[in-house]
């Protein structure tokens, strides 16, 4: 029907209405859904702040972090104190400062105050930080294999002792003490019970270069080697940089000796006569194979030859050429040169004494009057200490830090020696062979944990005070013996007291009281004092008789077997540290294993290839094909195969110490009767290097002394040729403040990788196990690229540190998609973990190849659960307590790389900013530079005109790795120079 | 229209439309056939292992792969280029040869596509699970977020996610488009029920009129349009990946149109290998005859032979430039550790495809077929030798390494085959191989009826 409408005011007003309908609509739409909206609100709000408390309660586990009920004063969290200590294995000591954050040890720097190493530290000084944490540390005392309260310990020894059998001996078996409270404390000990017998036992023994020198000082001593006063030094089978006596001294006084900057202009020569392929020998400016079978002919010519020009007769001996060519060049040298040699063989030691008293080395580059305190062991005396436990004289023998099952076995000999004792103790920070033939396995901290204190030459006194207190129920060695002897006190007391009578007297103290000089030395670390010089004076010996028996040389066919201390492991004793497993020997660039050294002419020879595994006298090891190695020798590194160390180091590699046999009343290292086969299996070793050639490239750089000082820049010609052409369409980058920058000198490295291990603790680098090295997958920051040149048979060794080279026009920045890679306003090329989702492109595209990619969780850093590759209990609490927590622990799947410590460099920038002063130069030190005995790192500012690196970057001998991609980096290496002349060589 | 009769019939057999269509709708009828079924099992069964070897990756990391501290990229992104360079027959064919009216591209466009946007998914697969941490992936995108940080758009990684992305959506695009139609039609022929339903979905209501046909028309020439500079984009920007690089045997220039022309090479070669099997199992060989055998064969001698040009003209630059670390690099590839790799590149590159200038040769669906896979092995190795040989050996000896792939790598090669292949077989089963209203729009011009005629 149709609506029919009556007015017009019909029709529009209901047009009005429907408008305000709608428009009424819309406001009550409006109130009523926001009505709805604000409860919904609540709603979602109340939810979602329940749901995300929930889930955040869900994710993250509580971790208890305790606060100090009473704050210490000197405890700041995030800032790290540093104390001074001493480290002492056994074989080397190196005065230390303990870095620690939040009551834990972190790293371990040398001690700067110290003469003898300037701060620097070896790798195994670095590395030994982590034999703290390692949970295969004894944990506490056990009797028969049960454990033992200390004080029921105490009880029960104390009461053995009391009811001594006087005419049984009580032995105690140390390393050599170089602590003087200890050797009072052992007196004192002795003195209350007379029974009581301190033997010493040296891991790896240096008993003949003792007797040597008695037979012709009159005093079995060690002295002081001082290679930094020498011009000449000629080694003989001595691996002075890596194992020898110091090795970090000796670094530091040889590349000292061996300098081209700061205007030095001369540098000492080196010449190596050697077996096996050595540290030292790969730096030696000549180096000369010889037969370690030959070692004693080599020298009896030399003394013959010195001898003659002398004026003294000698018994003739056909020198070879080498010889007679050094023995010119030694008699031009005489008072600047010095002759080493590493054999433990008193003929041979004794023939070098003899040619460095003809040398009139002795009172200058050798000082008999300085004495050393190390490796104070007597084969002879361990000797007879075996036949009087075998004959039953010996009732208890305490094993004090000593392994000699291990060490010295002696086919055999020693374990029975060992049964015949009824009560035997071990003494041990750590799992031994021989505690394993204990009653008692007493628990030691580690040096770390403990008091002590060091005269390593008389009139040089250290401290070893404790960082931590004692992880586990441990106890020093001391303490036990104050405790069974019923002294009063702590053996901290012990030492203070010791002190205050017997060191503040020798006017150290400079007029403070005791406790002032107490705390000073504490603090200090070390004190030096006039060194009270001993009276030792030449008291000639003949040796004709020996030069006569070594007149002629060997055939030269015979196979030989070298057993040496390589650079990682040393003689064993720190074994279980997974930092100086995975550290790769410095010259066969193996890590995680030992093996069986050969000449590349015997392999062909016998048909092996690097792998083989061969059959050495009853062992069987796997072959690496060694270039330099000497023809007929096979060289085997001592300390590996522990069978009771823990979890790294049991069952790597082989134990050649039961080859070991007694010469002359020593412990030989070099054995004559050898017999090799193949056995026809292979073994794959873990090598980071296996390429050895630099394929005619310009990355070391190279020249010879008068080369360098006819024309400084000679070797490194490329270099100006290639400033001349660089040309960029680009901007380069602009630094206004800092512009950090590196030079390490080729010259002074000498290759003894301290860096690494020191790089590694410093910034949380993973340890990823045998089979990732095989596979590639080291996570090393900083590595050392060793290259042969020339014949195999005797090549050149060149080495070259290689980090993050912090490119300022690096190929890493512009590949990666997502800018984790970047570059710092200060020229730092850096790595923003967080952002990294792991393309490998910048790794790919990184000529330098330093870029290292977390393959898997190797530290625990991944959120993934039961995914870790953890070969050496890295991930484990108790490891973990070593990070430092300045250092974003990577996590699985991310690249990383040197930073050049960053976390180092902001520390120093803001300790300036908040003094309100310029940052100095050399403030900084980077993790590797700190440690390196060659002081053959600087870092600074390249933007500062006098900063030590500027300096540097003006020397001729400068250039880029890789300087001709034009990829601008900012570590900047220095030419290589031997002391060598071309036409006039020794071979 | 008139068609010179000497010009080879594109489809033989006496067609009309209707038994176009019925021809072609055949295989979606019915119940598969055994080799369905098991075809799509094996790949099933590859799917899964990959799926796997993806899940260890991902779990445990990638370490599980071969790679290490000198070489960052093996086979995954080897896999990775090679599944892209298969992925440019399809867009070549369906958009290039669109715009230079190549007729006989409407037999083989289609299944071309299909298999372009198969491999292409493939390809994408390996960017992702190369990455150390795949969850965080997302970085890669260009997303607005609180911390202010922003991808890196100097990097040729971050290209390619555009470059990939792109040119899987325009070729996604471009295949549906032409798929409409079709479909179409096969909603029309189906009675009532679910499958109707879904076809009338896909069909977006598709009627075939004039307006239609249209649009139709038009969009597909716009999306030739897109599509065509992306064929060539998209490998060239995957060998800036390469390029841009500071590596010998990565930094060159020639890269681009090398990869470009390897890329349609070993596109054209899956095809093939692919053709002549489905043609001969789901009946097609009418459609699919000896001339487009012969005209893709031509491509592939064509770009075969740039591919051979490229690299002889590589190993004399290499020579040319003066370079230590070039020479080396090159030297290294054929007489290196890996001169076997370089070897089969070289043999399945350059020596097979010349075979193709015999006519009798290109003309047989037998050889045709060996030489395809030859080509295919031959791609593969050459971005083996590109990625692995340059990498395990550029400019410090002391980091040279080895490679060789883990289980996990294969494992993941093989899943994508999978993949690649239960997309084909359901691809087969529930779309038209041949686009129908394409070739019905040659039918009159091209088939072997009407060019009778013509005499």
């Amino acid at each position: 029907m149709k609506e029919y409408w009556r007015s017009l005011e019909d029709l529009l007003p209901e047009e009005d209405a429907s408008q305000e309908k709608k428009s009424s609509v819309v406001l009550s739409d409006t109130s009523e859904s926001s009505k709805n909206t604000r409860r919904d609100f609540l709603k979602y709000f109340g939810f979602s702040i329940a749901s995300a408390a929930v889930l955040a309660g869900c994710e993250r586990p509580v971790k208890k972090a305790i606060p100090y009920l009473i704050q210490p004063e000197e405890i700041r969290p995030g800032t790290a104190n540093y104390y001074a200590s001493t480290f002492y294995d056994g074989a080397e000591m190196v005065p230390i400062l303990v870095k620690v954050r939040d009551g834990r040890p972190i790293k371990i720097e040398g001690n700067d105050l110290c003469q003898m190493t300037g701060g620097s530290a070896s790798a195994r000084v670095q590395a030994s930080l982590l034999n703290l944490y390692d949970e295969s540390r004894p944990a506490q005392p056990m009797l028969d294999g049960n454990p033992i309260r200390w004080e029921d310990v105490d009880t029960k020894l104390s009461e053995t002792l009391a009811t001594w059998d006087t005419s049984k001996e009580f032995v105690i078996l140390t390393p050599s003490i170089i602590s003087p409270s200890t050797k009072k404390l052992l007196k004192d000990f002795s003195a209350k019970y007379p029974f009581v017998v301190h033997e010493t036992f040296d891991a790896f023994s240096y008993s003949a270069l003792r007797e040597a020198y008695k037979m012709s000082f009159g005093q079995p001593i060690i002295p002081a080697f001082r290679f930094d006063q020498t011009k000449l030094v000629v080694g003989f089978n001595a691996d002075f940089l890596g194992t020898w006596l110091q090795p970090t001294a000796f670094g530091r006084q040889y590349a000292s000796a061996r300098k081209l900057t700061d205007g030095q202009r001369d540098m000492m020569r080196h010449v190596q006569f050697e077996a096996t392929m050595t540290l030292t020998g790969s730096n030696a400016d000549e180096r000369v194979p010889m037969p370690a079978v030959d070692e004693a002919y080599y020298l009896a010519a030399l003394y013959a030859q010195l001898a003659k020009k002398a004026g003294i007769a000698v018994p003739s001996v056909d020198a070879p050429q080498a010889i007679v060519k050094v023995a010119d060049e030694l008699a031009d040298a005489k008072g600047k040169s010095l002759v080493v040699s590493g054999t433990n063989d008193s003929n041979i030691q004794r023939l070098v004494v003899e040619i460095n008293y003809l040398l009139e080395n002795i009172g200058k580059t050798i000082l008999v009057d300085r004495p050393l305190n190390l490796f104070q062991g007597d084969d002879k005396a361990f000797d007879g200490l075996l036949t009087r436990m075998e004959n039953g004289n010996v009732g208890a023998v305490m094993f004090w830090e000593t392994n000699p099952l291990y060490q010295a076995p002696l086919q055999g000999r020693t374990e029975e020696a060992i049964k015949k004792v009824p009560l035997r103790l071990a003494v041990q920070s750590q799992q031994t062979e021989t505690a394993l033939l204990c009653n008692y396995q007493l628990p030691a901290p580690h040096f770390l944990e403990r008091w002590d204190d060091t005269e390593l030459v008389s009139g040089v006194y250290t401290l070893t005070q404790p960082a931590i207190r004692p992880l586990f129920k441990t106890r020093s060695p001391q303490e036990n013996l104050m405790a069974w002897a019923g002294f009063e006190g702590s053996y901290y007391d012990y030492i203070k007291l010791y002190w205050k009578e017997n060191i503040y007297s020798l006017e150290l103290a400079k007029g403070k009281q005791f406790e002032s000089f107490w705390k000073v030395s504490l603090r200090d670390g070390i004190i030096a004092g006039n060194p009270a010089s001993a009276s030792i004076i030449y008291q000639g010996a003949d040796i004709s008789a020996i030069v006569k028996a070594n007149a002629t040389a060997t055939s030269g066919n015979d196979l030989e077997l070298v057993l040496y201390q390589n650079v990682p492991v040393g003689d064993g004793t720190l074994a279980n540290n997974p930092w100086l497993q995975e550290l790769p020997e410095p010259v066969s660039r193996v890590c995680w294993d030992n093996y069986v050294s050969v000449s590349p002419a015997f392999a062909a020879l016998r048909g092996w290839t690097q792998g083989d595994v061969v059959n050495v006298n009853g062992i069987e090891l796997p072959v690496l094909v060694q270039p330099g190695q000497a023809r007929n020798t096979l060289s085997v590194a001592v300390g590996y195969g522990r069978s009771n160390a823990g979890r790294v180091a049991s069952d790597l590699g082989k134990n050649v110490y039961p080859l070991v046999e007694l010469s002359n009343g020593h412990r030989a290292y070099v054995i004559s009767k050898v017999e090799a086969v193949a056995t026809g299996s292979t073994y794959e070793l873990a090598a980071t290097q296996s390429h050895h050639s630099m394929e005619g490239r310009a990355l070391v750089r190279e020249t010879t002394i008068a080369d360098y000082l006819a024309n400084p820049a000679s070797g490194n010609e490329m270099h100006e040729k290639v400033e001349k052409l660089h040309t960029t369409l680009y901007h380069e980058h602009e630094y206004k403040g800092h512009h950090w920058g590196m030079v390490i000198d080729l010259n002074s490295c000498i290759g003894c990788n301290a860096c690494v291990v020191a790089c590694s603790a410093e910034n949380n680098v993973p340890v990823v196990g045998r089979n990732e090295v095989r596979r590639s997958h080291e996570m090393h920051w900083i590595r050392l690229d060793r290259y042969y040149a020339g014949d195999s048979d005797n090549p050149e060794v060149v080495r070259q540190p290689v980090m993050c080279q912090h490119c300022d026009n690096a190929p890493c920045e512009n590949v990666c998609p997502v800018a984790a890679t970047n570059h710092s306003s200060e020229g730092i090329n850096q790595m923003a973990y967080n952002r990294c989702i792991g393309t490998r492109y910048c790794n790919n595209n990184c000529p330098y190849k330093v870029r290292r990619f977390n393959w898997y969780d190797y530290t625990g850093a991944d959120t993934i659960p039961n995914n870790r590759m953890d070969v050496a209990g890295m991930t484990l609490d108790l490891k973990r307590m070593v990070l430092n927590p300045d250092v974003t622990v990577r996590a699985k799947g991310v690249i990383e790389k040197c930073s050049m410590c960053i976390q180092r460099i902001q520390d120093k920038k803001l300790n300036a900013k908040k003094d309100g002063r310029q940052l100095a130069d050399g403030e900084i030190k980077t993790a590797c530079q700190q440690t390196c005995p060659a002081d053959a790192i600087t870092f600074g500012d390249m933007n500062d005109p006098n900063s030590k690196v500027s300096k540097l970057l003006k020397d001729a001998r400068q250039y880029g790795l890789l300087e001709e991609l034009h990829t601008l980096p900012s570590v900047v290496y220095l030419t290589k120079v031997r002391n060598k002349d071309k036409n006039k060589t020794l071979s | 229209m008139y068609v010179s009769p000497v010009r080879e019939p594109l489809i033989s057999g006496e067609k009309s439309y209707s038994k176009v269509t019925e021809d072609i709708y055949a295989p979606m009828t019915g119940k598969p056939g055994k080799f369905w079924f098991g075809g799509l099992t094996l790949a099933l069964i590859a799917l899964g292992f990959g799926l796997f070897s993806i899940f260890i990756t991902v779990w445990d990391g990638i370490g599980t792969w071969g790679l290490d501290r000198t070489i960052g990229w093996g086979w995954g992104i080897t896999n990775f280029v090679w599944w892209v360079g298969i992925g440019h027959a399809g867009t070549f064919i369906s958009a290039i040869l669109l715009l230079f009216r190549q007729k006989w591209r409407t037999s083989i466009n289609r299944s071309a596509e299909a298999m372009t946007i198969f491999a292409v998914m493939c390809a994408g697969l390996f960017p992702l699970i190369h990455m150390g941490r795949l969850p965080l992936g997302f970085f890669i995108f260009p997303y607005p977020n609180t911390r202010d940080v922003w991808v890196n758009f100097n990097s040729p990684l971050l290209w390619d996610v555009f470059a990939i992305s792109t040119y899987l959506t325009v070729s996604l695009l471009f295949w549906y488009m032409g798929l409409i139609p079709d479909i179409g039609t096969i909603r029309d022929r189906l009675k009532e029920g679910i499958k109707k339903k879904v076809y009338w979905f896909l069909s977006f209501g598709w009627t075939g009129s004039a307006r239609h046909w249209a649009r139709h028309e038009s969009m597909s020439l716009i999306l030739a349009g897109l599509a065509a500079p992306l064929v060539l984009s998209v490998h060239t920007i995957v060998s800036f990946d390469f390029a841009t690089s500071v590596i010998p045997g990565w930094h060159t220039t020639i890269f681009p149109p090398y990869f470009v022309s390897g890329a349609v090479f070993s596109g054209f070669a899956m095809v093939l290998t692919l053709m002549i099997i489905t043609r001969k199992a789901i009946n097609l060989e009418d459609y699919i005859t000896k001339a487009h055998l012969e005209s893709m064969n031509k491509i592939i001698i064509a770009t075969g032979s740039i591919v051979g040009i490229a690299y002889i003209t590589e190993l004399f630059i290499a020579w040319y430039s003066g370079v230590v670390y070039e020479q080396y690099a090159f030297v290294n590839r054929a007489f290196g550790p890996y001169w076997w790799a370089y070897w089969i590149m070289m043999t399945c590159n350059v020596i097979t495809p010349q075979l193709f200038w015999i006519k009798k040769i290109r003309r047989s669906f037998a050889a045709t077929f060996v030489i395809s896979i030859f080509v295919n092995i031959g791609m593969w190795f050459e971005r083996f030798v590109i990625i692995v040989t340059s990498l395990h050996r550029d400019f410090l000896p002391s980091s040279w390494s080895m490679y060789s792939p883990t289980w996990v790598e294969v494992g993941i090669y093989i899943g994508t085959f999978g993949l690649f292949f239960t997309l084909f077989f359901l691809f087969i089963r529930f779309f038209p191989v041949i686009a129908i209203a394409e070739v019905k729009s040659v039918l009159k011009t091209s088939s072997e009826k009407f060019i009778k005629k013509g005499k």
